[in-house]
């Protein structure tokens, strides 16, 4: 198989392989260890209007086959990753993809608006895993006419921008919510965010992260993300974005195979920084070995009798 | 691809205990195949993650250098859970994935009397910092810990520069450490302190340092997952407030630069750039 590339919606991708939010920097942090321009997509660090410090120490916490984190979204704002990291970025060969992320729907909005003048983003992801304050702080992800108006809001000042709405999987029915947002209007989904998780230490008594629970992460939620990026392609028409514990070629096919248009890996970053580069190389030879032609043949074409 | 040799699969060359009380005590030499690096600075560290993590720990482990020579990367390991207690099971020819050196080291003044302050395994940056001082006559160390003597790579390291050691056995013990500390400390009023140990012991240091007139570095043992300054589990503050990731900014840190170790308590004014602190 030649051609790796991979079109959803109006975001062109090289090949199919994104580096989730959270896990890979402003993308520049791994220069270092391969070409960015070889990657399909990066998303980079949520982004939100102002600078935010993030939650106390501890926030990361290792667990089996995976890792929990709470890290509270720090990140240096975006208009500082608008003037002095994306110019460095190589958006030109490789999507760039700006995660969103807000308290209020006016101010993903707002998000939206100072990044739809952007040439170098490729498309908005809009973290719907956060709290809407306005609501008490239930998850904008967790109700379908929330996720919803969300989509809507950012929609409506993304201009050209292909609209990503990332969904969570701690909800009762993900099909439900990817129906509401794609009725609002989103261009791609992508799934699934962290499972809600916590660690605790028998020894000093403690929960091992400062804000008690946090979300994991890592292979050990890949059959649930597999099963959640399943039901939603069959409830769905716009093309959806795999991701949850993905460490390999093969893993990254079975999102494909149950219908996925592109991956995006996030906590095998961790497991090696060159991870990424790695992958979007050894997918041509597994794919010639399982004699794939085309993405259009093997997406979707899981055999369920 | 962009400097290919920061992340490399290595195999092990040799695992052996500074002595049968290091390897009673889960203290052990690792020596890796260096996969081609250049010059590193001591207090620089490394990521290692054995192949036989498989998936099930995720994480590297943050390794300081011990020593680099062309051929060899070595590090002091002490067995502190399953992670370390793997990385000590290793044998010659078992690989592991290493990245790079990473982030700042200690300061190095040739001219500057200069204390080196280790704290149990933190004795490994020291190993090398000796090795490259210039002037190893202008260096002293003092070296706290609880196993025995004989566990630690220090009479080598003491071969070459002035050096004494305490032996923390009682609880007593910690005062009698703490007034060396302080009197060390105090006769070094205007030169460099350099410290690596547990974090209580480097808040006192950077104490003591302060009310001495001392400049001092603290070399931090932060949990990470990353190394690259992507993941955000190593953050400290800064003096002014502002997080840092320990694996690119530091892991050494002058006191003064961090708010948990009296940073901005006698500095004032503003620094310019990114908060996010890359």
């Amino acid at each position: 198989m030649r051609e790796l590339g991979v079109a959803l919606a109006g975001l062109h991708l090289k090949n199919p392989v994104i580096t989730a939010s959270g896990t890979f920097g402003y993308g520049l942090e791994f220069s270092r260890y391969g070409e960015l321009a070889a990657l399909g997509g990066i998303c980079v660090k949520g982004l939100s209007l102002k600078p935010r410090q993030g939650n106390p120490m501890p926030r990361v916490a290792e667990t089996a086959c995976g890792m929990l984190n709470a890290i509270g979204l720090q990140n240096c704002g975006v208009e500082t990753f608008v003037r002095d990291k994306l110019p460095f970025l190589p958006w030109r060969d490789t999507a760039v993809i700006a995660n969103l992320y807000a308290c209020a729907a006016e101010e993903f909005a707002e998000l939206a608006g100072v990044l739809a003048a952007e040439e170098g983003i490729a498309a908005l992801e809009v973290n719907i895993s956060c709290p809407n304050v306005r609501a008490g702080g239930i998850l904008f992800g967790q109700d379908p006419a929330m996720a919803a108006r969300v989509t809507e809001a950012v929609k409506k000042r993304a201009g050209t921008k292909p609209v990503m709405v990332k969904l969570s999987p701690n909800v009762t029915d993900i099909a439900a919510v990817a129906r509401a947002v794609e009725s609002a209007g989103a261009d791609i989904l992508s799934l699934v965010n962290t499972l809600s998780g916590m660690s605790v230490d028998v020894f000093s008594r403690r929960p091992r992260l400062a804000n008690v629970i946090g979300g994991l992460s890592g292979p050990a939620i890949k059959p649930v993300a597999l099963r959640c990026v399943w039901q939603v392609c069959r409830a769905v028409g716009i093309p959806v974005v795999g991701m949850g514990g993905i460490a390999s070629a093969e893993d990254a096919l079975e999102f494909i195979l149950v219908g996925a248009h592109a991956v995006q890996v996030g906590t095998a970053n961790f497991l090696r920084p060159d991870f990424a580069f790695h992958l979007v190389e050894e997918l041509p030879p597994l794919l010639e070995r399982l004699g794939v032609s085309s993405w259009e043949e093997f997406r979707g074409g899981l055999r369920v009798e | 691809m962009a400097d290919a040799g920061r992340c490399r699969e290595v195999a092990v060359l040799a695992r052996e205990g500074a002595s049968p009380e290091g390897e009673r005590h889960g203290l052990w030499r690792l020596a890796v195949e260096n996969p081609g690096w250049g010059k590193a600075v001591a207090g620089q560290f490394a990521m290692l993650r054995p192949v036989c993590f498989g998936r099930e720990l995720t994480w590297a482990r943050p390794l300081s250098l011990f020593g680099v020579t062309p051929t060899r990367v070595e590090f002091f390991v002490q067995v502190a859970g399953r992670g370390t207690a793997h990385l000590a099971a290793m044998n010659p020819g078992d690989r592991l994935v290493m990245w790079g050196p990473l982030g700042r080291g200690f300061a190095v003044e040739p001219d500057t009397p200069t204390l080196l302050l280790a704290g149990g395994v933190g004795l490994a940056p020291f190993a090398p910092y000796i090795a490259a001082h210039p002037r190893p006559e202008n260096l002293r160390l003092i070296f706290g810990h609880r196993p025995p003597l004989a566990a630690y790579p220090f009479a080598e390291m003491a071969a070459t520069i002035q050096a004494e050691s305490f032996h923390e056995e009682k609880p007593g013990d910690l005062d009698r450490f703490t007034a060396l500390l302080r009197e060390r400390i105090a006769a070094h009023a205007g030169g460099l302190v350099l410290a690596c140990g547990p974090r209580p012991f480097l808040s006192a240091v950077a104490g003591m340092g302060r009310e001495a007139g001392a400049r001092v570095q603290v070399s931090l043992e932060n949990r990470m997952a990353c190394g690259v300054g992507a993941c955000l589990g190593c953050v400290e503050k800064d003096a002014l407030g502002e997080p840092v990731q320990t694996c690119v900014r530091g892991p050494v840190f002058w006191a003064s630069e961090l708010e948990a170790f009296g940073g901005g308590l006698e500095t004032s004014g503003s620094r310019e750039g990114c908060t996010c602190g890359n």
